[in-house]
C-alpha cells in the first residue's frame, strides 16, 4: 500500500502522452468505423425489426382475441334469436294446426251433413223412380194376367170395364 | 454422511486455525534475523518517499510500476522481452507505439473479430429465428445497452447516439478484460486513453446539444435559466461544469482500473516483501484471487459506468429543459 501511494506521488500515473492520445483517437475512431459498419448496423436493425415483429404479434394477438369475443357474442346473439325463433315457429306452428284441425273437423261435418242430405235426396229420387217402374212393371203384368185370364174366361166387355176400373184404381192410389 | 463431512470440514478448519498462527510464528521466527533488517525498509522508504529504499522494496515498487505505466517493452517473464519500434517525432509529437497502443490495436482485433462473426450471424438470420451462442451473449450485452442505457437516458433520438455507446461500452470492456490476462497491460488504466474517450464523449455531447437546442438555445442554456444579473456567476460555472463531467469520467475509469491492479499486485508483493510462503498461501493469494473477481466485475462496472454517464450527460445536453421557463418568459414578454 505504501508503495502504491509512493508511485502516484511520483506523477508518472498522470503524466500526459500526447502520442498515446492519438493512438487511442484513431484507434478508437476506426473500430467505430468498422463496428458501425459490421455489426451496429445488422444487430441493431435485427433487434428493431425483432421488436416490431413482437408488437405487431402482440397487437395481432390483440386483435384476434377481440375479434373472436365479437364473434362469440354475435354468436350468442344469433344463438338466442334462433332459439326464440324456433320457439315462435314452433309455436305458430301449434296454434296453427290447432286452427286447422278445428277448420277441418267443421268442414267435415259440414260435408257429412251435406252428404247425408243429398243421400237422402237421393234414396227419395230412387225410391220415386223405383216406384214408378214397379207401377209401370204391375200394370203390365197385371194387364198380361188379365189377358191371361180374359182370353180363357171373359169377353171383351168385361175386359174392357175391368182393366178400365183396374187403371182407375191405380191412378187414384198413385196420386 | 453430509454430517460426517461437515464435522470433518469443521475439525479441519480448526486445525488450520491453530496451526496457522503457529506456522506465522515458526516462519518469522526462522526467518527472523533477515525480517528485522527487511521490516523497518517500508517505514525508511516511506518516511525518505524511496530515495534511500531497501532494495527489496525497490524492485516491488519498480515492477509495480512497470506493470502500471506505460512503455515500449512487453515483457514475457520468464521467456523474454519484446522491445515496441521507435517512431521519430512527428510534428514534434512522439507517436511510437508503447505497449497500451498494442493493447489497443488487440482490443480492437478482438472487438472487430467478434463482431464480425456476430454481425455476419446476424445478417445471415430471419427475424423470426433467435440467436445462439456469442451472438446471444453480445446480444445481451448491446440490448442492454440500448434499452437500460442509451433509451432511458437519452430518450427520443436515442438511435443517432447508439454506434458510439456501444462501440465506447465494447473497447472499454474489452481493454478492462485484457488488462486482466497474464503479460497484458491494460490500456484504460492510462489517463491518456480514459482523457482521450471522455474527449470524444464531451464532443458528441457537446454536438448533440448543438443539433438539438441550436446557437441561441445553446447559449441559453449557459445561463440555467437565471435571471441575467446572475450571468457574470452561472455562465462560468456552466461552462466549467461542461469541462467538469469528461474530466469526473477520465479520472473514474483511469483511478478504478489503476488501483485494482495496484492493489492485486501489492498483496502478491506483500509475500515478497515479507519472505514468507505462509503469508503467500493464507493472505496474498486468496486476497488477490478475491480482488481478481472483483476486477472482473469491476471492468464490466465500469465500462457501464462510462457508458452510462455518457448517456446521461447526452440526455442531459438534448433534453428540452426550462422549456417551461421559456414559454413563461415568452408569456411575460
Amino acid at each position: 500500500m505504501l508503495t502504491s501511494g509512493i508511485i502516484l506521488l511520483a506523477g508518472s500515473l498522470l503524466s500526459p502522452n500526447p502520442g498515446l492520445i492519438f493512438w487511442t483517437a484513431v484507434t478508437f475512431v476506426i473500430v467505430l468505423l468498422i463496428l458501425k459498419k459490421i455489426a451496429w448496423g445488422p444487430i441493431l436493425g435485427a433487434l428493431e425489426e425483432r421488436e416490431k415483429g413482437i408488437q405487431s404479434s402482440i397487437d395481432r394477438a390483440h386483435k384476434a382475441k377481440d375479434e373472436s369475443e365479437a364473434i362469440l357474442r354475435k354468436n350468442k346473439e344469433l344463438l338466442a334469436k334462433a332459439d326464440a325463433e324456433s320457439d315462435r315457429i314452433i309455436r305458430e306452428g301449434r296454434d296453427y294446426a290447432e286452427k286447422l284441425r278445428a277448420d277441418f273437423t267443421d268442414k267435415a261435418q259440414a260435408e257429412a251433413k251435406k252428404m247425408i242430405a243429398s243421400a237422402k235426396d237421393e234414396i227419395e229420387q230412387e225410391k220415386r223412380r223405383a216406384l214408378d217402374v214397379l207401377r209401370n212393371e204391375v200394370a203390365d203384368l197385371a194387364v198380361k194376367g188379365a189377358e191371361k185370364i180374359i182370353k180363357t174366361a171373359l169377353d171383351a166387355d168385361m175386359q174392357k170395364k175391368i182393366v178400365d176400373s183396374m187403371i182407375q184404381d191405380l191412378s187414384t192410389k198413385r196420386n | 454422511m453430509k454430517r460426517l463431512n461437515v464435522k470433518r470440514v469443521k475439525a479441519f478448519l480448526k486445525v488450520i486455525a491453530i496451526l496457522v498462527p503457529l506456522a506465522l510464528n515458526v516462519d518469522s521466527l526462522v526467518a527472523a534475523p533477515h525480517d528485522v533488517a527487511a521490516v523497518p525498509a517500508p517505514a525508511v522508504e516511506a518516511v525518505q518517499g524511496g530515495v534511500q529504499a531497501a532494495p527489496e522494496e525497490e524492485k516491488a515498487g519498480d515492477v509495480i510500476m512497470h506493470h502500471i505505466l506505460d512503455n515500449n517493452v512487453f515483457v514475457f517473464d520468464p521467456f523474454g522481452e519484446i522491445h515496441l519500434p521507435k517512431i521519430p517525432l512527428v510534428a514534434g509529437i512522439d507517436i511510437s507505439i508503447t505497449k497500451h497502443v498494442v493493447m489497443l490495436w488487440l482490443v480492437s482485433a478482438a472487438l472487430v473479430i467478434v463482431f464480425s462473426v456476430v454481425g455476419g450471424k446476424y445478417k445471415n438470420m430471419s427475424a423470426r429465428q433467435a440467436p445462439r451462442g456469442l451472438a446471444n451473449a453480445m446480444e445481451a450485452l448491446v440490448e442492454f445497452i440500448r434499452l437500460d442505457v442509451a433509451k432511458s437516458n437519452i430518450g427520443h433520438g436515442y438511435e443517432k447516439h447508439l454506434p458510439y455507446l456501444l462501440t465506447v461500452f465494447f473497447f472499454i470492456l474489452f481493454c478492462n478484460l485484457l488488462g486482466l490476462i497474464p503479460y497484458g497491460a491494460t490500456a484504460t488504466g492510462n489517463v491518456n486513453v480514459t482523457l482521450t474517450l471522455s474527449i470524444f464523449t464531451f464532443f458528441v455531447t457537446q454536438i448533440a446539444a448543438f443539433r438539438a437546442h441550436g446557437v441561441k438555445g445553446y447559449l441559453q442554456h449557459l445561463t440555467a435559466g437565471t435571471h441575467w444579473s446572475l450571468w457574470i456567476i452561472m455562465v462560468p460555472i456552466e461552462i466549467i461544469g461542461q469541462f467538469t463531467k469528461p474530466f469526473a469520467l477520465t479520472v473514474r475509469l483511469f483511478a478504478n482500473m489503476t488501483a485494482g491492479h495496484i492493489i492485486i499486485l501489492s498483496l502478491i508483493f506483500i509475500s515478497f516483501i515479507l519472505k514468507s510462503y505462509i503469508v503467500a498461501i493464507a493472505v496474498s493469494v486468496p486476497f488477490a484471487i478475491f480482488i481478481y473477481l472483483l476486477e472482473l466485475f469491476v471492468a464490466f462496472l465500469q465500462a457501464f459506468v462510462f457508458t452510462m454517464l455518457s448517456a446521461l450527460f447526452i440526455g442531459l445536453a438534448t433534453a428540452h429543459e426550462g422549456h417551461d421557463e421559456h414559454q413563461a418568459e415568452a408569456a411575460h414578454h
